[in-house]
């Protein structure tokens, strides 16, 4: 029961009116937290464009950043939440080798928002794919149709959690793409973290920025492309 | 037709039976209540295994819900007498196991208090939000047309009624398919083949528990059954035994024929531990041959070996169910297509999934709920189909 009470404080905290996430998530869950509305503008889709080039096997930087940022256990047992995980792949037939970090896509097409019942998945309309927490009923059918695995379910009552970063046990979380610091004018933890710069955020829509020109410009890929989900994350290397 | 009514249903026997099925609903509610206030990390499921035990036993009793309805269908819609007797307990069996496989899916929810929110905000792409409206329609179209099947006046809307029903549970087995037939990027799912198979497979559950719960009330109540009926709605047991099967053979084929699919299929087939020795032994063996034996072996075929067949099928689609759900999940999920892949998060490892007891009650606990209803159905009104009387024992 304390558990419960401890977790709506929280949320209390973070959203100054519940009402205002329930009317319109899209626009209000993130900024309200701030009390400085710079709402979410359909002309940017921010994304993210990651070198595998410059990434080091071995490397968790990133990781560790996102576990900090959003207060993330750590813990890499199969029930803990993971909101970024590096991988190591290793091509079968000429056995190059690389490894990478892997997030939720923020599709444009997310399957994760199709799915779900209550609303609760929902993509804002600057391309940032979300869950919200006072909705979600924890279905774990998001989990199951999103073909990254990008999302993680809360098993277990959570503790000490950031204000900015709302998270309830029962409900299912992945990557905010950290919105909270995007509304700030800043940029995710990870990106900022990684010591090989490694992940290059930026608005894919804006053709001036440098994430666009290197799109332009370079030979990227989508994860998964076959599925025309058109991620906002893209790779460059394999 | 004072051979009609459940003479026996006061017997201390009966009260033992309830009293049991009330046992294991409450060890249903508490191992929740356990699940609520811990939190889903004392089951067994996990982040590679979202969905587990609870929800083979939901789905099981949801689409078996769906297929016992055939018999009321083949009474009012293809106008079989033997069949229309028997609607009444259809109906009953069908509401008490879709309510009994819902509560489990509610109760298996990360956040059951807000299930309210599952009504009230509606995503109309959502698979399982038409599978919210789908449900209850059902509920509400099977208490009419057992309504117009029990009372004199309606009788003649028991016919439309009748026709809803039938289609209507087409519809919703539809839809409990269309749930994994829309996970594309998963190899196990996604197949247009899910939903077809799924009704059909409906048919052989639902009739499989029919004939159970029909032999153990004849039983009960000293009641010989027609051996004529009998032996027609075994054979059409039968029937829809070899169409299933006809089905999940052709789903693994096809599978096998996307090459992107078919290290799946050896994973699920041949290599994967207890998933292939499941499909086997309990699917294939037990679900499909032992049943088919005993239906259609010429010195078998008597009541007690239609008793057998239906456990057997009964078990065999839970064999299955878990292959489909568990198995399917356990395969890794093939992001990088020809790469080895590692990671903390369980790239390219097959999960694991140990079942813990908290689940197993949650699932026994939908079985429960739907005997209570049943057992409670049966006692306040009158369901023992009523037919050709060849009456034994004593009254
Ligand atoms: S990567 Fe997964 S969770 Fe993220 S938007 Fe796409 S489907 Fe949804
Ligand atoms: S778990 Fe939550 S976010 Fe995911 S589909 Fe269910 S209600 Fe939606």
């Amino acid at each position: 029961m304390s558990e419960i009470d401890t977790q709506r404080r929280n949320f209390l905290k973070t959203s100054a009116g519940a009402a205002a996430v329930l009317i319109a998530p899209g626009f209000m869950l993130f900024d309200i937290a701030h009390g400085k509305p710079q709402g979410a503008s359909n002309k940017v889709r921010w994304g993210m464009l990651i070198d595998t080039a410059k990434c080091k096997s071995g490397c968790n930087d990133c990781v560790t950043a996102c576990n900090r940022e959003n207060g993330l256990s750590g813990g890499t047992a199969a029930t803990d939440s993971q909101w970024i995980r590096k991988i190591e792949l290793k091509d079968i037939s000429s056995g190059r080798e690389v490894s990478l970090p892997m997030m939720c896509q923020h599709c444009e097409n997310p399957p994760c928002v199709d799915v779900c019942p209550t609303n609760a998945s929902f993509k804002r309309v600057d391309g940032i794919v979300l869950v919200d927490k006072h909705r979600c009923i924890g279905c774990r059918y998001c989990m199951m149709a999103c073909p990254y695995k990008a999302r993680s379910f809360v098993h277990e009552p959570l503790h000490d959690q950031n204000p900015d970063v709302p998270r309830g046990r029962g409900t299912v979380e992945s990557c905010t793409l950290c919105v909270h610091r995007i509304d700030q004018g800043g940029k995710p933890a990870c990106a900022e973290a990684c010591p090989n710069n490694v992940i290059l955020f930026g608005d894919l829509n804006d053709a001036d920025s440098e994430i666009a020109k290197k799109l332009r410009s370079l030979s990227s890929v989508q994860i998964r492309a076959d599925l025309h989900l058109n991620p906002g994350v893209r790779y460059q290397g394999i | 037709m004072s051979y009609t009514s459940p003479n026996q249903s006061r017997s201390p026997l009966y009260n033992l039976l309830l009293a049991t099925g009330l046992l294991i609903v409450l060890g249903s509610l508490l191992a929740v209540h356990e699940m609520e206030s811990q939190g889903h990390i004392i089951t067994g499921m996990n982040n590679q295994i979202v969905w587990g035990l609870p929800h083979v036993f939901a789905i099981f009793l949801i689409v078996a819900a769906s297929g016992v309805l055939n018999v009321s269908s083949i009474g009012s819609v293809f106008n079989k007498p033997a069949y229309k007797a028997r609607g009444p307990l259809a109906g009953l069996l069908s509401i008490a196991m879709l309510g009994g496989g819902l509560m489990v899916l509610m109760l298996d929810l990360g956040r059951p208090d807000r299930v309210i929110v599952a009504a009230t905000n509606y995503n109309p792409t959502s698979v399982f939000a038409w599978n919210v409206l789908l449900y209850s329609g059902m509920f509400a179209a099977v208490v009419v047309y057992l309504w117009t099947m029990m009372e004199k006046r309606m009788y003649p809307w028991s016919k439309p009624a009748g026709l809803l029903v039938f289609v209507w549970r087409f519809v919703l087995t539809t839809g409990t398919g269309l749930i994994f037939a829309f996970l594309g990027a998963r190899q196990a799912y996604g197949s247009a083949i899910l939903p077809p198979m799924f009704i059909i497979l409906s048919f052989a559950w639902g009739l499989a528990v029919f004939h159970i719960v029909q032999s153990s009330i004849f039983a009960w109540n000293g009641i010989r059954q027609d051996e004529y009926v009998q032996k027609r709605m075994r054979n059409l047991m039968g029937v829809f035994v070899v169409s299933g099967l006809y089905f999940v053979v052709t789903y693994h084929l096809t599978n096998f024929y996307f090459s992107r699919q078919s290290a799946f299929e050896y994973f699920i087939l041949r290599d994967g531990g207890i998933y292939p020795q499941l499909f086997w032994w309990g699917y294939i063996v037990i679900g499909n041959l032992l049943p088919l034996l005993l239906i259609f072996h010429p010195a078998l075929g008597k009541s007690k070996s239609v008793i057998g067949a239906s456990l057997a099928i009964i078990l065999g689609g839970f064999a299955f169910l878990y292959v489909f759900i568990i198995g399917g999940q356990a395969f890794p999920l093939d992001i990088f297509h020809g790469y080895a892949v590692s990671s903390t998060f369980g790239d390219g490892e097959i999960a694991a999934y140990r079942p813990s007891v908290y689940e197993a009650l949650l699932g026994l606990g939908g079985l429960g709920v739907a005997f209570m209803i049943t057992a409670i159905g049966i006692h306040v009104l009158n369901f023992v189909p009523r037919e050709i009387p060849t009456k034994v024992g004593h009254h």
